[in-house]
């Protein structure tokens, strides 16, 4: 199935919104500093971090997005078509949040975009008859 | 110390997110395209649409889980570590529960993909 502007714009923004809105998560949590592993509780408190709040945000419109995604292809379409968030994240880490990205880093970042390109130049939706579709449901059911 | 609980926090991580993308995956396959909806029915008929999935309240649930792990994660690792593995292998995962769960076309491609994926996974944790 070949995809329209319409939803190529909707898979660009499950991109755009999931690296800026684990960027700001990640700032949030450098301010709020290092959890204590016996106090997993004080991951709440984070919340009242302003880069915390607009991760959220930001994190809710990559929900919408990745939903009207998952609307229209499939699961192992939409996940490696986003891919190429990995290389926004690591830009981010690199020139905003000033993580040191080694040389090996970049090169599993390559390998990751590479692989995940590969997918999306195959088809989007896999096509269930109908009555697939609903043994797919009831596969699906029986398992959980 | 610290590295294994990053692992088990990625790992924790992952596992939700699968579960979530799975159910969020499932709820969205039984609706339909949103647009094509949107367009025969309104804008809130779609929301109402959507909200009447009870797949998707798991899928949220899970989501949610993955979004508490990850933070702890983040407070221990830094995101060029964290978001990629975790992000990496929730992929794999995808693939397969999409594969068995969902009945989606996992083919050969996809798999190859799969394999760089993880082999960029190995180069990440290597500093």
């Amino acid at each position: 199935m070949q995809l329209t502007l319409r939803k190529y714009l909707v898979l660009l923004a499950v991109v755009i919104f999931g690296s800026i809105g684990d960027s700001f998560l990640s700032r949030g949590m450098k301010q709020v500093g290092a959890i204590d592993v016996h106090h997993l509780t004080h991951v709440f408190a984070a919340i009242a971090n302003p880069w915390i709040i607009l991760g959220i945000f930001c994190l809710l419109a990559f929900m919408a997005s990745y939903m009207t995604a998952l609307s229209f292809a499939d699961l192992t379409y939409v996940l490696p078509a986003t891919a190429i968030g990995y290389v926004n994240m690591a830009l981010i880490s690199r020139f905003w949040l000033h993580e040191h990205v080694s040389l090996t880093r970049w090169a599993g970042i390559v390998l990751i975009v590479v692989g995940v390109g590969l997918v999306a130049g195959g088809p989007s939706l896999t096509e269930h008859p109908v009555a697939d579709a609903e043994s797919v449901t009831e596969t699906f059911e029986e398992h959980v | 110390m610290r590295t294994a609980y990053t692992w088990i926090c990625i790992a924790f991580t992952v596992i939700a997110a699968a579960s979530g993308d799975v159910l969020i995956a499932l709820a969205m396959r039984r609706i339909g395209d949103l647009g094509d909806f949107r367009r025969k029915h309104g804008f809130f008929p779609v929301i109402a649409r959507v909200l009447s999935e009870t797949a998707l309240f798991g899928g949220v649930f899970f989501m949610a889980m993955a979004f508490f792990s990850n933070l702890v994660g983040l407070s221990w690792a830094d995101l060029s570590l964290m978001g990629p593995a975790s992000a990496a292998l929730t992929f794999v995962t995808n693939a397969l529960g999409a594969k068995f769960f969902l009945h989606e076309n996992v083919d050969k491609r996809r798999w190859i993909a799969t394999v760089f994926v993880c082999v960029g996974v190995v180069l990440l944790t290597r500093t």
